[in-house]
């Protein structure tokens, strides 16, 4: 039988020689990822069901990144962290990064990866919608509710439906002008929020394989934003390099059949696309950055697990440097260690962090930050009628704080060309 | 299941993802404190924008002045109902306010898990659009074992599917008491 690299996963999980779309399985979990906002109600959750003396299934595998509400004196938000730091005391966890010690990692979806625990042909849950961010990595990754999270922390087991496939082919080189994020911006507007709805988005063609493992991860980051169950990148050589420098644990490589069924398949030959922006309150909502162009803004954002990787600011260092912001433009490293690589990444033998500083930037300490909105004292939230373009990943009404905020999603070069002229523009004007 | 659910309905349009039914900001209380829980309900559909709140006309607020608790509680919705984040503090924050049943075109994947394995309410589907034929405030009746819903104001009645694979989860009560009668946990 003919699958597709998902239903392989998938098939290798549930301890079955194949699966079909639509069969729901029980699945064996191979890492359980969860943080401050989703972790403590997960932890009583599992606490209520299996009772006071539940076990954690496997300590190894399960993985806890403090990184939503961190910078923030909102004493609920402060509890939450406190309880993480509290249960990974009083089971001697080996995988959990606190908050205001050397180990804090920031933005779970990118401390995944940069940590090692992203490996091809292997299955992980994560109680945060874009989990599926780690599927760059050739693996079945995807996003639970607490519920689902303390069944698994308890018994190492899920249930799944299995997904149809939809395949996305880049085919060409990728112009200068573009990004990993106006590929998926261009895939949102045509399948929009809805359209891969329990699919699995499989993401293929050379502009994809040219793309290192940041890029990668813009991809399929997003997939969930398509409403789909994860999103896929087959494992190549700089999947093995990237993970080799991380992690001795082994992993196994799928890819699909060459006539694996798909729902769908959509050819893009990427000379051809546009920098794109998805205006508000969708991100479906695409156009053009030229049909925009000039649209006022109030405040730019470079951040997130979607768009504060390094890869996202070695980009927008390239068009920022020399110039001074108009507007009040936020630099959030998804990961304390990318803050340390904007150090010692140069650009013209300046620093990524000396450009974004000399322009006038401000640079915040690694979190999720104003991405999600998040408490009132979190750095870059929107307020009440601002107009804001960035490079994260949800733009629905109130996402970055108030729901009388307009927000625009775009690549971090036009992000970067937008903060010059204080409105949004097209970076082919600076490149 | 024989069991019959009446009430009023609240009515809403397509996408309305996890921000509109608890924005994050409020992602901080407690889930099982049953005082500081309550909060989940004040704020349900708080994010919601005014004018597509309470369809056709808009401008209904869910959740009156610091109640915690809704006088709707069957919520219409269009497609993608649930977008967005994994937040099951968003179910869960429909059940506090009161709601009991959802019925929408559609679900985005978690949302949907999350209403069933916690067992916080059940996301009807249908095959047709009643967000342009049930008004906020219609009395509704769902009975739950022919799938049909019948709105009483208007003296209609309209086919829902089948809940399919998810009834005997929803039956057992969520998903741990449905491992638990499979003898899988």
């Amino acid at each position: 039988m003919q699958m597709t690299i998902t239903e392989k996963i998938l098939s290798k999980s549930a301890g079955k020689k194949n699966v079909k779309p639509g069969e729901n399985v029980w699945l064996d979990v191979d890492v359980l990822m969860t943080h401050d906002v989703c972790g403590p109600p997960t932890i009583e959750i599992w606490k209520k069901e299996f009772g006071e003396n539940a076990k954690i299934w496997d300590k190894d595998k399960l993985v806890i990144f403090p990184d939503h509400y961190i910078f923030t004196k909102n004493s609920h938000a402060n509890r939450n962290v406190e309880i993480l730091r509290q249960f990974a005391k009083d089971y001697n966890l080996p995988n959990y990064y606190d908050v205001g010690t050397a180990d804090y990692k920031g933005v779970c979806h990118i401390a995944l990866a940069e940590e090692g625990f992203n490996l091809p042909g292997t299955v992980l849950f994560g109680t945060d919608s874009h989990t599926c961010t780690s599927g760059a990595f050739g693996m079945f990754a995807t996003g639970v509710g607490n519920t689902d999270a303390a069944f698994i922390l308890g018994t190492g087991k899920i249930w799944e439906r299995i997904p149809e496939s939809i395949k996305f082919v880049f085919n060409g080189e990728l112009p200068k002008y573009l990004t990993a994020k106006d590929l998926i911006l261009q895939v949102l507007g045509d399948i929009t929020t809805d359209g891969g709805t329990y699919c699995a988005l499989e993401f293929d063609g050379e502009a994809v394989f040219e793309m290192d493992m940041n890029e990668r991860m813009t991809l399929t980051n997003m997939a969930i934003e398509g409403g789909a169950m994860n999103g896929i990148i087959k494992a190549d050589e700089v999947t093995m390099n990237y993970v080799k420098a991380r992690t001795y644990k082994p992993y196994e490589i799928f890819e699909s059949d060459d006539d694996a069924k798909y729902k769908s398949i959509y050819n893009y030959d990427v000379s051809k696309l546009e920098p794109l922006v998805a205006k508000p309150h969708s991100p479906d909502n695409k156009d053009t950055v030229r049909n925009v162009e000039g649209t006022k803004l109030t405040k730019c954002y470079i951040g997130s697990c979607t768009g504060g990787k390094l890869s996202d600011f070695t980009n927008a260092a390239k068009i920022i440097y020399g110039n001074r912001v108009k507007v009040p433009t936020f630099i959030v490293p998804a990961s304390t260690l990318i803050s340390r690589q904007l150090e010692e990444e140069k650009f013209n033998g300046i620093s990524l962090k000396q450009i974004f500083e000399n322009a006038g930037c401000y640079i915040a300490q690694s979190s999720c930050a104003a991405c999600l909105g998040g408490p009132s004292d979190t750095i870059g939230r929107a307020v009440d009628g601002e107009v804001v373009i960035s490079t994260t990943n949800r733009n629905f009404p109130g996402r970055m704080g108030s729901k009388k905020s307009d927000v625009y999603l775009a690549s971090p070069l036009t992000v970067a060309a937008s903060a010059i002229r204080g409105s949004i523009t097209d970076p082919r004007d600076y490149l | 299941m024989e069991k019959v659910i009446k009430g009023k309905a609240f009515v809403l349009g397509n996408n309305v993802d996890t921000d509109q039914i608890i924005p994050a900001e409020h992602l901080v209380y407690s889930l099982s404190d049953p005082i500081e829980s309550k909060n989940y309900g004040k704020f349900a559909f708080s994010g919601v924008p005014i004018k597509d709140a309470g369809l056709p006309l808009g401008g209904v607020p869910f959740i009156v002045g610091n109640n915690f608790t809704s006088q709707f509680n069957i919520i219409i919705g269009g497609s993608n109902f649930g977008c967005g984040s994994s937040r099951e503090h968003a179910p869960f924050a429909l059940k506090v306010a009161g709601v009991e049943v959802i019925i929408a075109e559609s679900y985005a994947r978690i949302f949907y898990r999350n209403s069933v394995d916690g067992g916080f309410l059940i996301p009807y589907e249908t095959g047709i659009k009643l967000n342009d034929k049930i008004s906020t405030g219609d009395d509704l009746e769902i009975v739950l074992s022919d799938n049909k819903l019948r709105n009483i104001t208007k003296s209609e009645e309209y086919d829902l599917n089948p809940l399919g694979d998810i009834l005997p989860i929803i039956e057992a009560g969520n998903i741990f008491e449905y491992a638990k009668l499979n003898n899988l946990i």
